[in-house]
């Protein structure tokens, strides 16, 4: 028996078709879908862990990041330091843990600031459209073609920003906003097509009413996979900076920053290079693939059957 | 094909001009390029500072040294980027910038050049099989490469592949490799086979490094560009009129997914320069990486701009490269 | 007693050579995360040499995926299941090398989109030599003489110069018409054409089925024409298989299926259809529930939770395919006889002589939800209580809005209306370097209580004029008032509370609601705009969801909860929220199946009536306009052509443009489809950014292409005709009008 036919089952069920995730919220199939992706949950899991180490850990390991007297220069790992000693008298794990600190601080402070200027910017652009659009993506233009890392070590290294993490982020953020900005503005710019936003105006409503009731949530799926891969690349370009010596200075460290001292070293202390080399591609690594795995739950056009 | 031409290089110089004054604007209000003259002890007589504000022509407003940076009008005949000059230098007063550029450029552009080469035909390949076998072992082992590669930091990267070079001449006996330096001044003169040997030698390890972090977008970008026309509507009409399928892969899927990757590769051109830069700083080349940490260390605000408007007018070039390069591939465009 | 169809394996029949394609329980899975989907279960049809069949059924019935499984075109994931033995030749499950050399070559197939069914990088000739190279060892110069052969043959005017171009420079119907010369270019024993004509216009549909048929005369090709439209199948086929669910359902010579249908499903599906030769009082019916979701087939018979015949029996056994006429001669059906006329259903002995009144409800709600004719009843009768208060409310708003006042008879109107839309240069000064007349000159009035048709093919600027009453587009100039008030100009401020007054109800159900909203903050949004969102919004809401057939608490759910119908039930919720006077429906049914577009037809001329609402109906299709308009205008390249009563205007259509659109709707009737006149334009629409001079149609005129003296032409050249009035309100465009019954 169907039980469709059953008289009294819910009346007027609609889409049946559907009836799995009729009974789910939005937020609950995309997290669902999210928490299928192994890599990403996995990937989450590291993070989460790589973020306990560098902002809890430091409270319970005897050393932080400075040099000690008391500890022996250029020891290989083992006994009290595990992961060995420096030539100057730093304790590696200690430094690792401010480094991945830092290293995180930095690149989280770029991705919100980008994300805050870029979306307004992209969907500002989006909307309006026309000259205003040209205009706005053309500046964007500007800011993408030069290359991010050189021009933020430039900037760094001229006003000897180093000194402290937020100023370095700041650096970072205003040359890697635009790629924010050009992601939202060409969502918006399908999304301003659509019926309902069209049906919105034909009721009255007005333009910031349309931004943010109908366009930004709209947007929020692009525009957070994108935020979330930007994380990644600002590791990289402060990395890089530090690595050059152009980003954060002794005697605070961060992760670039101890293989660029370290780099000379490779082959005869090799536990001062690979160990921050390490945790740098295992942070990068797990939010590529966070990115990836929210683009998958959260854009589920994309994803084909996985098999 | 002609017009369309010279529209986009019009349509391309008012961003050069944009991209000039955001690179001017942007050093030279960060830095003070006397800051050390003016901290020296004993502090440095008022005459002395005074000259060397001159030379630098500090005592000018901004947009009158931007004015100067551009045309050279008013100036000592060192500056002046439409006359061929960058400017005075930081680093003294025979330090020409404009000619130190030039003789390293070509170092830089050799291994970009050499990377993109390899990157794009790797990426090719690695796309269009991870496409092809889409879901499959082969595939996720691609995609996890191309995450990996993502994530490595080109430094680090290179400082591994560098010893790794240092162990593999070690265990050869012989220097295959040369892990340091660009190798340019010792092949001059000899015999072109050798010429070649050097520069392999040279160029083998810096151009893995820099190929690695483009050939992972590329390749990922190729994957699903490929796995989009393999589902088009033309790709089933070209099966069905009874091609077979390597055929239809080939002329059909493989020619128009080509055609997006011509635009990623352009923007990504602003990656690869950053990279170059790391990577010559590790295998310490005489290029471009080294003149630009150089200037950073002295202040050398024109040095900097100069640097900041090439690789500028770079990645403007290839954008240009790519837009009429999809004119040609794409028959739609042209006709707009 | 019934016998079963093709239940033999070997490949019988007395005239085996006959017999071009023969599928034989053809099954296709395709797995899923949520199971297996089972998209097409056990087909079997005999495809007679030369013979066209049709295929018809609703969207996800598995009409396409059969095809594409005969011709190896599926994913590598979709399991098939069966046989397909084309000329004896078993050709599933072949290998690339095998499969390529039956492909194009003895059987060719034709896809619904023409837009992108052609490679955008390669020449029109070369995508047409490559298919004679795939097959015949020829050189590239005899292969590029054949492409040129085939262009002239599927009837595209200049066809050496077309060789050279690419498919953007091509028109759809003329890409349609390169697909079709692709698909003939080795003269195949068998056509498959899926949806060939569905993303087309009428005009150009048919002289899209016109080179279909060149092509099979051309040819001798066997055809099998897939398609949701059963106008075309009835004027293109000779036998036609109805599919429901996966499976065939019923099948049978075209004049059988149309005329004595044996399977509820194919009497409903005929019921529900708007016709051009239907008569306006009769009411559609459509067709309970909706199609089962394959992933959760009924035990019994796929149709039987919606059918109105349904028994104990139907839900446990799945009824097979049989002869409808109790005949018992097995031959005659092996054969793949165009005279067998088979059906799956039990009872399909009481619908002998039985209209789709007789078993379906002309209803107006949601039908996708309902489960049995019970449920119908309490649902119709809340839907009347909502209708009640609703009606209240709006008097008591109306009252004390235009208290005192007289209420002028016309409410919206119109004069000379323009728009010009600009073409930009893409820099970044974005010069002007074009102007699309989108809009030039349209006058109209919209009275109280009736609804206005605006008719036309894609491009004409229907849209745009309705959008330019609205309001929400500038006009570049003319005049557009709302009870007497002018509304060009107005701020967006001053039009705010106008808005009240005029809503928009949108063609696409998926994308005219805000994904990330729930129904009742979707409802409730004017609402809310217009600062009556707090207070008894809820109820408001509640109540709108009744009014619009659907169930009131579904509020908190998702617009992707729901199917086509019912979204756009919610469109129309949300555009009733303030009470509206003026409804512009923008193509309301045109994205919907048949048996879903019935219901909310019903909803649309329900709501008019009994809350005397206005509507400006913009649609393309003539059927639904015929039987939902009081009055229609056709538009043509921005300009209006006839505007007449209904009754006058498809009874007496006098403008050539008028005539040959009447003409191009195919009927649903296999007899009437095939006798009619038939007025067939050449030619595409032109570019509205470069009209042509004098009458916008003389360039695919008939009148001026075959009747007219020069002189005649010089005035249709030079001089634009002025929209004139004959008598009795009928007004025609044309120098040289002349009314013609074609119905």
């Amino acid at each position: 028996m169907s039980e469709n036919a059953t008289p009294g089952s819910a009346r007027r069920d609609p889409a049946k078709k559907v009836k799995d995730s009729a009974d789910r919220t939005q937020l609950q199939t995309i997290m669902i879908r999210f928490l299928r992706h192994r890599p990403a949950m996995i990937s989450l899991i590291v993070l989460a862990l790589i973020a306990l180490f560098a902002f809890v850990g430091p409270f319970f390991w005897m050393w932080d990041h400075t040099v000690y007297r008391e500890i022996p220069s250029n020891q290989p790992p083992g006994g009290v330091h595990p992961l060995g000693t420096s030539a100057a008298g730093h304790d590696v794990l200690g430094q690792l843990m401010r480094g991945a600190q830092q290293t995180l601080k930095v690149a989280f402070t770029v991705s919100l600031l980008s994300t805050i200027v870029g979306s307004m910017w992209g969907a500002t652009a989006g909307y309006y459209g026309g000259r205003v659009d040209a205009f706005m993506m053309r500046v964007v233009d500007i800011f993408l073609i030069v290359p991010l890392l050189v021009a933020a070590a430039a900037i760094a290294g001229n006003t000897g920003a180093g000194a402290s993490w937020y100023a370095i982020a700041l650096i970072i953020a205003i040359f890697s906003w635009a790629t924010i900005a050009r992601v939202v503005r060409g969502v918006v710019l399908s999304l301003r097509e659509q019926e309902f936003v069209e049906a919105a105006r034909a009721s009255g409503a007005s333009a910031p009413w349309i931004i943010i009731r109908h366009l930004l949530p709209n947007a929020a799926g692009p525009i957070i996979v994108a935020a979330t891969l930007l994380v990644a690349i600002a590791i990289l370009a402060e990395a890089g900076m530090s690595f050059l010596g152009l980003g954060i200075q002794l005697p605070d460290i961060s992760l670039g920053q101890m293989i660029g001292s370290a780099r000379t070293a490779v082959s005869t202390r090799p536990w001062l290079f690979y160990p921050p080399g390490v945790l740098l591609v295992l942070i990068c690594l797990t939010i590529n693939f966070i990115g990836d795995g929210l683009r998958d739950a959260l854009d589920p056009r994309q994803t084909r059957v996985r098999r | 094909m002609l017009v369309y031409t010279v529209r986009r290089i019009i349509g391309a110089i008012p961003v050069l001009i944009l991209a000039s004054i955001l690179t001017f604007v942007m050093i030279d209000v960060s830095g003070d390029p006397l800051a050390e003259v003016r901290m020296a002890q004993p502090p440095p007589s008022p005459e002395v500072l005074q000259q060397a504000e001159e030379r630098l022509y500090l005592d000018r407003s901004m947009p009158e040294r931007y004015w100067l940076w551009v045309t050279g009008i008013g100036g000592n005949g060192d500056i002046g980027l439409l006359q061929g000059e960058f400017g005075p230098s930081t680093q003294g007063p025979q330090y020409d910038i404009g000619s130190n550029i030039a003789e390293r450029l070509w170092t830089t552009l050799r291994l970009i050049g050499a990377a993109m080469v390899f990157a794009l035909g790797l990426a090719i390949i690695s796309g269009v099989i991870s496409a092809l076998r889409q879901y499959s072992k082969l595939d996720y082992t691609l995609t996890f490469v191309g995450f990996l590669a993502l994530a490595m930091p080109t430094f680090w990267f290179a400082g591994i592949m560098q010893a790794a070079g240092v162990k593999f001449n070690q265990l050869v006996g012989e220097q295959v490799f040369a892990t340091i330096g660009d190798g340019r001044f010792r092949a001059q003169g000899e015999p072109l086979w050798d010429q070649f040997l050097n520069a392999f030698a040279h160029m083998a390890l810096p151009t893995i490094v820099l190929m690695l972090i483009s050939f992972a977008s590329w390749s990922r970008y190729q994957r699903t560009s490929m796995l989009e026309v393999m589902n088009s509507d033309y790709v089933r009409l070209a099966r069905a009129k009874g091609l077979r399928n390597h055929t239809v892969i080939r002329r059909h899927a493989l020619r128009t997914a080509l055609i997006p990757l011509t635009t990623v590769v352009a923007i990504g051109i602003a990656g690869i320069i950053d990279g170059a830069i790391l990577t010559e700083v590790v295998f310490q080349w005489r290029g471009l990486g080294d003149f630009f940490i150089t200037a950073v260390d002295n202040n050398d605000s024109y040095a900097l701009m100069g640097w900041l408007l090439l690789s500028g007018v770079v990645v403007i070039l290839a954008n240009l490269i790519a837009d009429l390069l999809y004119a040609v591939l794409d028959p739609r465009i042209r006709y707009e | 007693m019934t016998t079963e169809y093709m239940n033999e394996e070997h490949t019988a029949g007395a005239d085996p050579e006959d017999v071009v394609l023969e599928v034989d329980h053809l099954s296709v899975t395709f797995p899923s995360d949520d199971g297996p989907l089972p998209a097409v279960r056990e087909v079997s049809y005999r495809l007679r040499r030369g013979e066209a069949l049709g295929i018809v059924g609703e969207s996800g019935s598995g009409k396409s995926v059969t095809s594409m499984a005969i011709m190896g075109l599926l994913p590598k994931n979709a399991q098939v299941r069966g046989s397909a033995r084309l000329m004896g030749q078993e050709i599933i499950g072949l290998s690339d090398k095998e499969i390529s050399k039956v492909r194009g070559q003895k059987i060719a197939m034709i896809f619904q989109d023409p837009l992108t069914s052609l490679n955008p990088v390669y020449t029109i000739g070369y995508q047409i030599a490559e298919a004679v190279l795939a097959h015949k060892k020829v050189s590239k110069k005899a292969a590029m003489d054949r492409a040129l052969e085939l262009l002239e043959i599927v009837g595209i005017p200049s066809p050496q110069q077309r060789l050279k171009q690419y498919p953007h420079e091509l028109s759809g119907g003329m890409r349609q018409r390169v697909v079709i010369a692709i698909a003939m270019a080795n003269e195949p024993d068998v056509i498959i054409a899926d949806e060939p004509t569905t993303a087309l216009d009428v005009t150009v549909q048919a002289q899209v089925l016109d080179a279909l048929q060149r092509a099979r005369r051309e040819t001798g090709a066997a055809l099998v024409l897939i398609t949701h439209d059963l106008g075309v199948v009835a004027g293109q086929v000779e036998r036609v298989g109805v599919m429901y669910a996966g499976r065939i359902v019923e099948m049978g010579p075209v004049e059988e299926v149309f005329y004595r249908p044996r399977m509820p499903y194919a009497l409903g599906l005929l019921g529900s259809l708007p016709r051009l030769d239907g008569d306006r009082s009769e009411r559609l019916t459509p067709i309970l529930g909706s199609p089962p979701s394959l992933r959760d087939l009924p035990v019994g018979c796929g149709f039987a939770p919606r059918c109105p015949l349904a028994r104990e029996r139907c839900h446990e056994e799945e009824p097979r395919l049989v002869l409808t006429n109790g005949d018992t001669d097995r031959a005659a059906a092996q054969e793949g006889d165009t005279t067998v006329h088979t059906a799956a259903c039990h009872f399909s002995d009481e619908l002998v002589g039985a209209e789709a009144t007789d078993l379906f409800r002309p209803t107006a709600v949601d039908t996708e939800g309902v489960g049995s004719v019970e449920e119908l009843e309490t649902a119709e009768s809340s839907v009347a209580e909502a209708r009640e208060e609703y009606r209240e409310e709006s008097k008591a708003v109306s009252e004390s809005a235009t208290e005192g006042s007289t209420e002028p008879e016309v409410l919206l109107r119109a004069t000379d209306l323009v728009k010009h839309f600009p073409i930009r240069s893409k820099g970044l000064l974005r010069r002007k370097v074009g102007e699309v007349q989108a809009v030039s000159g349209i006058s109209l009035d919209l009275r109280e209580k009736e609804t206005l048709a605006l008719v036309g093919e894609s491009g004409c600027g229907k849209s745009t004029t309705a959008r330019l009453l609205l309001n929400l587009i500038k006009l570049t100039s003319g005049e557009v008032s709302y009870m007497g008030r002018p509304l060009q100009g107005l701020s967006d401020r001053q039009m705010r509370p106008l808005r009240k007054d005029l809503q928009l109800v949108f063609q696409d159900p998926f994308a005219s609601l805000d994904p990330r909203m729930t129904v009742s903050d979707i409802i409730a949004e004017p609402m809310r705009i217009h600062g009556r969102g707090n207070g008894d919004a809820k109820d408001r809401v509640k109540e709108l969801l009744d009014l619009v057939g659907l169930n009131p608490e579904h509020g908190s759910r998702y617009p992707h909860e729901f199917s086509g119908g019912q979204r756009q039930r919610i469109g129309v919720a949300r555009a009733l929220s303030l009470n509206p006077k003026v409804l512009v429906l923008d193509e309301p049914v045109s994205a919907l199946d048949v048996s879903i577009q019935a219901g909310v037809i019903n909803l649309l001329e329900d709501l008019q009536e009994e809350l005397g609402l206005s509507y400006l109906f913009v649609s393309h299709d003539l059927s639904v306009v015929k039987h939902i308009a009081d009055r229609v205008a056709v538009m043509y390249l921005g300009k209006m052509v006839e505007t007449a009563t209904t009754e006058q205007l498809f009874s007496a259509p006098a403008h050539p443009y008028t005539q040959a659109l009447i003409s191009a709707i195919p009927l649903p009737d296999p007899v009437k489809e095939r006798t009619r006149e038939r007025i067939i334009v050449t030619g595409d629409i032109p570019s509205p950014a470069n009209p042509p001079s004098g009458c916008r149609f003389r360039t695919r005129c008939p009148k001026f292409a075959n009747v007219l003296s020069d002189a005649q032409r010089t005035k249709c050249v030079e001089e634009p005709p002025e929209l004139m009035d004959r008598g009795t309100g009928h007004r025609d465009a044309c120098h040289y009008s002349e009314v013609v019954e074609l119905i």
